[in-house]
């Protein structure tokens, strides 16, 4: 799943395919590679690809901005949800 | 309106010769198709060319044209409003007349003036005057750069026109494309004034005059947008301002319908086209009709409303339908008259509008356009004194919040959003008094599109765009009101060399459409120049004394409508369906890379995307627009350059 979101970030937001420019815990907002409309497309892409719903409440940084977060955070929701 | 051009020689040694000057007319034949003439002077110093689209004084306005002694000679497009008052006073000051004409005018003014007869016009112009005795040239733009004007030196010879296409016959190789106006692009939406998207190419900015004299060059500026510094506003009650204000708008738009052919207008539905339409309503007895755009995608239509004016005004409208697949299919053609590469596909409807207005048989549209930059109707302007208003306190949990007003889509992302919008519009918040202050954001925004520049292109880059304009502003900037301050950044970046431009002039001229603007009357402008801030702005209500002076006149729906910004569909324009095979052959790898403008490879990701149907982001959708413009710019008057100049005035190469 990790390198799913990985290559999604890579080829989507920072349009490389070079993996050294993204380690997993860089955060997407101090890195600038998201604006306001871009992170309605993270949250597309992890409901379409992992079949999960994100609520309003949970469009957070804490859950979003990181590989290793969002790959938290959908690991999460699908535990829930099994 | 016309299409001027000339070239002045630098030298004793030069001759200007007829046919070079002729050689510039074809590519402007779609600004004046209704006559030409050329005008070379006895010594072969100057050579004047003109295109005419004759719109006052039909039988007499023939160019170029002289004063009574020919020692003075003038091509020239544009209006100048108040020819009449000018004419009149003129003539009592003994001079000859022999049109009707509003150029003749400018010869005698200037006889009468001096330079400073520019000071006197009333209007939108591009001037070429020639004084014989002097031996010298001035070319002179209007104040708010409604109409353009380039030149480029040439050896010993001093080119110049109403389009950079009317220069291409006159150069022995094809331009070069400028990397730093491509980054100015990439963050101001178009290249800084005086440069152009070609390196050597300028133009006369707005509000300047260039004389050419004994071989050489100078500019100065006769006018400028400027702000009171200590608080020094216009006294008087917001009724009575208001009044003021719908005074002179009310004259502003009157000279405007003074023509000899019948005179249309843009109604877009929004406040001040319908404002304007009212005004012409009010002001002229003559039956009016109005030009709509409308969309497919219901996001972007504002039919209802226009409608709601149509109804309100008993006013004939026609209207076009703006497909997907018609943007896609006219976009090469808006490069083509736009010459410059731009990140929005917007302008490409405003072209088949004006082809529908000429279709429908006018030559003369009003329009709304300059009303959000006089008199304070922007987003932007919002949005930064809500960020200026959050920088007081940076800590603030709900001064950000303000935020969501302006943007309703931030909403959608949850009431918990509050982390991303600090993040998001958070930037500079340390500087508040920083120039660049109110467009920070923006600028951040559009730059981010430079990720797709090669390797090549930003290792040509010397100057940071946003520093290259903050580091030319006037003495006094930093003394305005931070509002004003952004006033003044829109109406020299996104205004000047955007708006009136590629998706003002250029596609207005496409189809030979002259079109007015009454809000960039510069009457008007200093008027709401030295209103008190917050009367354009009351709290985040935009337009507030335009809106006031308004309300008797308007529906209620259409004064508290809450702004729509004119946008056309993107990326969708072109990958909604199977893209055209311009889109596929410009964004190939092959050429990306033969160009050398792009990184190939990100390109390649970012048409993934596309193809996808995934691009949300603006600023995605800034990028393939302006990798596209920039791709077809190269192609039109680069790698076909010897056929554009043949073909002079028909780019149908796909």
């Amino acid at each position: 799943m990790k390198n799913t979101i990985r290559d999604y970030i890579l080829g989507n937001l920072l349009f490389t395919e070079d993996p050294s420019v993204l380690q997993d815990d860089d955060s997407f907002l101090a890195s600038g590679i998201i604006d306001s409309t871009g992170i309605l497309e993270i949250i597309l892409f992890i409901e379409e690809t992992f079949d999960i719903k994100v609520n309003d409440d949970e469009m957070l940084p804490a859950n979003l901005d990181s590989v290793n977060k969002l790959a938290a955070f959908v690991m999460r929701k699908q535990l829930v949800a099994a | 309106m016309c299409g001027i051009n000339g070239i002045a020689a630098l030298s004793m040694q030069t001759n200007i010769s007829e046919r070079d000057v002729r050689s510039m007319l074809p590519p402007l034949q779609h600004r004046g198709p209704d006559g030409h003439g050329v005008y070379i002077d006895p010594g072969r110093r100057i050579g004047l060319g003109h295109t005419r689209l004759s719109i006052i004084d039909l039988a007499g306005g023939a160019q170029p044209m002289h004063n009574e002694d020919s020692s003075v000679w003038v091509t020239f497009n544009g209006e100048i409003f108040n020819y009449l008052e000018l004419r009149a006073d003129l003539i009592k000051h003994g001079h000859c007349f022999y049109t009707d004409s509003d150029t003749e005018v400018i010869v005698h003014a200037y006889e009468h003036y001096g330079d400073d007869f520019v000071q006197q016009l009333n209007g939108q112009f591009a001037i070429a005057l020639w004084d014989e005795g002097r031996r010298r040239l001035l070319l002179v733009r209007d104040r708010a750069g409604i109409l353009p004007l380039f030149y480029t030196r040439q050896g010993e010879r001093l080119l110049f026109a109403s389009e950079i296409k009317a220069l291409l016959p006159q150069l022995t190789t094809a331009p070069i494309i400028s990397p730093a106006a491509l980054d100015q692009i990439f963050t101001f939406w178009a290249p800084r004034s005086p440069n152009t998207l070609f390196e050597n190419i300028f133009e006369v900015s707005p509000g300047h005059l260039l004389t050419v004299e004994n071989g050489c060059v100078s500019e100065s500026r006769y006018w400028d947008w400027q702000f009171p510094e200590q608080g020094d506003y216009l006294a008087g009650s917001d009724s009575e301002l208001g009044e003021q204000l719908y005074a002179l708008l009310a004259d502003a738009t009157a000279i405007r319908l003074r023509a000899d052919v019948p005179v249309g207008a843009y109604l877009s539905g929004g406040l001040d086209s319908s404002a304007l339409v009212s005004l012409i309503r009010h002001y002229s007895a003559a039956p009016l009709k109005t030009f709509s755009i409308g969309f497919e995608q219901a996001a972007l239509d504002e039919s209802a409303f226009q409608q709601q004016m149509i109804d309100h005004l008993g006013v004939e409208n026609s209207r076009i339908c703006c497909t997907n697949g018609d943007i896609a299919e006219h976009f090469p053609a808006t490069v083509f008259h736009a010459e410059t590469a731009i990140l929005r596909t917007a302008p490409t409807p405003m072209r088949q509008l004006s082809g529908l207005v000429r279709a429908s048989g006018y030559k003369v549209v009003l329009t709304g356009e300059g009303a959000d930059e006089t008199l304070g109707g922007y987003d932007l302007f919002k949005e930064a004194k809500i960020r200026q208003f959050w920088a007081r306190q940076p800590q603030s949990e709900w001064r950000p919040l303000l935020l969501k007003a302006l943007y309703p889509y931030l909403e959608t992302s949850g009431a918990q959003s509050q982390s991303y919008l600090r993040n998001y519009y958070s930037i500079g918040l340390d500087k508040p008094e920083q120039p660049g202050f109110s467009h920070l954001t923006r600028w951040f925004t559009t730059a981010q599109c430079k990720v797709f520049f090669s390797q090549a292109l930003n290792a040509a880059l010397r100057e940071e765009a946003a520093a290259g304009l903050t580091g030319r502003l006037p003495a006094a900037f930093g003394r305005w009101h931070p509002s004003n301050r952004a006033h003044y950044l829109e109406a020299k970046t996104l205004m000047g060399g955007y708006l009136l431009c590629s998706q003002g002039d250029r596609m207005l001229m496409a189809n030979s459409v002259e079109g007015r603007f009454p809000f960039l009357d510069h009457r008007v402008i200093e008027f709401a120049n030295r209103l008190n801030p917050r009367l354009k702005m009351r709290a985040l209500n935009e337009k507030y004394l335009f809106k006031q002076a308004m309300k008797k006149h308007l529906p209620q729906q259409i004064i508290e409508r809450h702004k729509q910004p004119y946008c056309a569909p993107d990326i969708p324009a072109f990958f909604s369906a199977q893209p055209p095979a311009y889109v596929d052959d410009l964004l190939s790898a092959d050429k990306l890379k033969r160009y050398g403008y792009f990184d190939a490879p990100k390109v390649g990701l970012l048409l993934n995307k596309a193809r996808r149907g995934s691009s949300l982001a603006y600023k995605d959708n800034m990028a393939l627009v302006g990798v596209l413009s920039t791709q077809l710019c190269h192609y039109f008057f680069i790698e076909q350059f010897s056929r554009t100049i043949r073909e002079a005035d028909s780019p149908a190469f796909y």
